[in-house]
């Protein structure tokens, strides 16, 4: 089975192409710009695909980072797995960003994984091992974590921009969110039947209920 | 006929999820989603709960439009999207989709302008537009006089607002009448039963040495509150039809006088208003007068054409097909300030641009990566 797996939920852009027979990696592609994930996704994807020579059609699952994120970029991802979905007629397998993350530390121990949510907060979660989440996704202040998780090992940007807190910082792991290790964990799932979240964003976070001052709608009503 | 293009076109530039089908000139589905209800509370859009409706209703309602035109995705001839200008965060939220979209299917894809795509859409309902067409755009966000020699490569802007745009100043003046948001309907229907000549607002930039095609309404506003806080100050009952009505008047007189004069210094026989605000029955009714005094022939679509929808977007992309202008590129970005003289985004020429091709060799650069510099997207 041919898994495209993509994240746009953190400053990564990243794209990887994954084949379930024989657990292959065909190719990958990581990039990190905050500001551009809407332009740096497709041609991404278009180069993934175009290296492993397998066209989109050939796809049969989509796996898409459901966040938590910063918003715009979060929709990104979201919104063109669900496109290709509709588009291919495939499924479209959500999997929360924290878990790829925490599956490519490959640690057996318990952690935390925390990124950045920008406005002085993290998103966390606390993972029993690389494969087992406990509880659902947060959105804190690094300050306000509870001292039995901040000092657990730690894992992500988000650890590492707030090293005084997560005092368990492991440097030598991956940081940043990696479609490849996304789409092997999918492909673990897949394998053991397991169910998938929807490819819904995890937004954690009440959208910011204000009109700007100097607000420009395109057209009323 | 068969032969004209068939194309779908996706617009989320503000508050509603537009997918449109277009076969050239004939309209064969408009499919709408809307979160203005979410909105009105606030008493404007809030881009943040705009783009996650966007999100939800996006794919919903493509299959929603193919359902209506009763054509098979696989059939069309190209995607267009509205790349700009609109809700930075909104406006990625089509961009992505459309990409996506032409991409899996394996057609072109076409990154139209907002305002083009306004105009362009009276093909849809009046025929091929003249050559040149004057345009008044009037909404929200716009209040324009626009020249279009080509609507698929040369719109050029005569005069705009040099501070609110109508569609605004409608919405602020609802606001202080306590009639809630969006101002322009509920304005209409109170006018209708007021007298237009009951109070004497001021007609921003109408003297003889004013610029003849811009427009400035934030006096008029301004006008309108006063008038309204001395009556409430006097203890007095505001007279919110005749007020409606005498603030409407002002509005649509400064337009449709500074659109005609366009019309006659340019030699334009023919006149299209477009834009939510020409869905405003006043302005329809006194643009007829005015354009049948003065010879001219006037073109405005009907008003669910008007306000913001994904037929629109199509349209401009089936001209664009038409007249084979080069297509996007993939790294096609969201441009909150596309301005109005580009009517479409293309690739750079040398790489696809024959009109069907895309180029797949990624990380070239574009010239709007100034433009999205100026916020960051990422949140
Ligand atoms: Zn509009």
């Amino acid at each position: 089975m041919l898994l495209l797996a993509l994240d746009t939920a953190t400053p990564a852009v990243t794209v990887a192409l994954y084949e379930t027979d024989g657990d292959r990696l065909l190719a990958a592609s990581d990039q990190t710009d905050a500001r551009r994930h809407g332009e740096l996704l497709l041609p991404s994807v278009d180069r993934v695909l175009r290296e492993a020579g397998r066209p989109l059609q050939e796809v049969d699952r989509i796996v898409v980072g459901t966040g938590p994120g910063p918003y715009t970029g979060l929709r990104v991802g979201l919104t063109t797995a669900q496109t290709f979905g509709a588009a291919l007629g495939i499924p479209v397998l959500g999997l929360c960003t924290l878990d790829g993350i925490a599956y490519a530390s490959g640690l057996e121990s318990p952690f935390v994984v925390a990124t950045d949510a920008r406005r002085k907060e993290v998103y966390w979660a606390r993972f029993a091992d690389a494969r087992t989440r406990v509880g659902d996704p947060a959105v804190d202040r690094p300050g306000e974590l509870p001292p039995d998780v901040t000092a657990m090992p730690a894992v992500g940007a988000g650890a590492r921009l707030y090293e005084e807190v997560f005092t368990g910082l492991r440097t030598d792991l991956p940081l940043d969110q990696s479609a490849a290790p996304l789409a092997c964990l999918a492909a673990e799932k897949l394998a053991k039947g397991e169910e998938f979240p929807p490819p819904r964003p995890l937004y954690l976070r009440r959208p910011d209920a204000r009109v700007p001052a100097n607000y420009k709608v395109v057209t009323p009503r | 006929m068969a032969d004209e293009p068939l194309v779908l076109g996706i617009e989320t530039s503000c508050d509603e999820t537009g997918v449109g089908i277009v076969r050239g000139h004939t309209l064969l589905a408009d499919a709408i989603a809307s979160s203005v209800d979410e909105h009105a509370r606030f008493g404007g859009v809030v881009p943040e709960v705009a783009s996650r409706a966007h999100l939800e209703a996006m794919v919903p309602t493509i299959e929603r439009a193919l359902r209506e035109a009763r054509v098979s995705a696989t059939d069309l001839d190209a995607v267009a999207v509205t790349a700009g200008p609109g809700l930075a965060g909104a406006l990625l939220v089509g961009v992505s989709a459309a990409k996506a979209y032409a991409y899996a299917l394996g057609k072109p894809l076409y990154g139209v302008n907002h305002l083009a795509s306004h105009i362009c859409v009276d093909q849809l309902e009046h025929g091929a537009l003249p050559e040149p067409t004057m345009a008044l755009l009037v909404s929200g966000g716009h209040s324009s006089l626009l020249l279009a020699p080509d609507i698929t490569s040369d719109v050029r802007p005569l005069g705009s607002t040099i501070d609110d745009a109508a569609g605004e100043a409608f919405d602020k003046v609802a606001r202080v009448l306590d009639l809630g948001f969006p101002g322009g309907p509920v304005i209409d229907r109170y006018a209708r039963e007021g007298d237009p000549g009951a109070i004497a607002f001021p007609r921003g930039l109408t003297g003889p040495r004013d610029a003849p095609y811009d427009f400035s309404f934030s006096g008029l506003k301004t006008a309108v509150a006063r008038w309204i806080e001395a009556k409430r100050n006097a203890g007095e009952e505001v007279p919110v039809r005749d007020v409606s009505a005498s603030f409407q008047e002002a509005v649509t007189d400064v337009l449709t006088r500074k659109a005609v004069r366009a019309c006659k210094d340019e030699g334009v026989d023919h006149l299209m208003i477009g834009g939510g605000v020409a869905a405003n029955s006043r302005l329809r009714a006194m643009a007829e007068e005015r354009c049948t005094a003065a010879g001219i022939r006037l073109r405005v679509p009907r008003p669910k054409l008007c306000t913001d929808n994904g037929a629109m977007v199509a349209a401009l992309g089936a001209e664009m097909v038409a007249r084979r202008r080069p297509v996007s590129h993939w790294d096609l970005p969201a441009d909150s300030s596309l301005p109005v003289t580009e009517p479409h985004l293309p690739g750079k020429p040398h790489e696809g641009s024959d009109g069907h091709g895309h180029s797949h060799d990624g990380g070239h650069s574009h010239d709007h990566v100034h433009e999205l510099s100026r916020e960051n997207l990422y949140s």
